[in-house]
């Protein structure tokens, strides 16, 4: 077989997408924080984008109850998500620009840790952490785009779930209602689809589109 | 008058936010407040108080994902 060149690549994206929108994909910055069932959703979604810097952050490792909606396979568990997510997108296109950073982030390390991204992805699966990262960013970094999500669980309709532009540069996707502690279950197609709301904000950013 | 999440809130007595969101029960923990457009600090809900035409959007996080 033929090695799998950067040149190969990038022509093999062009042909699905077209020059002008891969260009403008091979230039983003996006942060993705939490690396659960939606955030390594995300990770995959923008991977297979080709979105050319990705950021992705969390400080846990994958356990079995994980895969019933994340991107892991048995053959990562007891691994980090940092490194196991790392390795498949690698699959995916080994000359994506990945940075791993295995720790967990706190109102003290949001400045340093999200300085250089230009859209970050909030991908927690904590209504507290959810705050804190949604509050940290718009008050430290208020020029760069937040997506984040709120309300997933359960099987209710897929068709409650949505994007809506909060502010000038902040998006939540999700029904903004159903909460894992009303004996809510997580499951693999609304947390899939609430990632999938998520990715295609970060796309529509990415290509210069605003409007939820 | 007052617009809070979209709908017209007449607010009679000068209060401040923070007694707007625990009078409502919002959790403090769980939430993110744009005052204007600009999100409102956390430590400023006590000391912010509500004036005429403010646009307030109060998003509240659920868990899970």
């Amino acid at each position: 077989m033929h090695k799998i060149t950067k040149e190969y690549i990038q022509e093999a994206l062009i042909e699905r997408h077209g020059e002008a929108i891969q260009k403008k994909l091979n230039n983003g910055y996006v942060a993705i924080a939490g690396l659960g069932g939606l955030g390594s959703n995300v990770a995959f979604m923008l991977a297979r984008l080709g979105v050319g810097h990705l950021h992705i952050i969390d400080f846990d490792k994958v356990d079995l109850t994980n895969l019933n909606r994340q991107q892991y396979l048995i053959s990562h568990i007891g691994i980090y998500k940092t490194k196991a997510l790392k390795e498949q997108l690698l699959q995916i296109n080994p000359y994506l620009d990945i940075t791993a950073d295995c720790i967990k982030v706190t109102n003290d390390n949001i400045k340093i840790l999200f300085a250089n991204d230009d859209i970050i992805c909030e991908a927690f699966d904590n209504a507290e952490a959810k705050s804190m990262l949604v509050n940290g960013i718009l008050e430290y970094f208020p020029k760069k785009k937040l997506v984040c999500a709120s309300g997933m669980a359960g099987y209710g309709s897929s068709n409650s779930i949505h994007t809506r532009k909060v502010g000038r540069n902040f998006y939540i996707c999700g029904d903004e209602i159903t909460d894992i502690s009303k004996n809510q279950c997580l499951m693999a197609p609304r947390a899939t689809l609430c990632a999938a709301h998520e990715a295609n904000i970060i796309a529509r950013l990415l290509l210069g589109e605003e409007t939820a | 008058m007052v617009t809070i999440n979209g709908k017209n809130v007449d607010i009679t007595v000068l209060t401040t936010i923070g007694n707007y969101l625990d009078e409502n029960k919002f959790r403090r923990q769980r939430i993110a407040v744009e005052l204007n457009g600009e999100i409102l600090p956390k430590p400023a809900y006590d000391t912010t108080f509500f004036n005429d035409g403010d646009k307030i959007e109060i998003v509240s996080f659920v868990g899970g994902g």
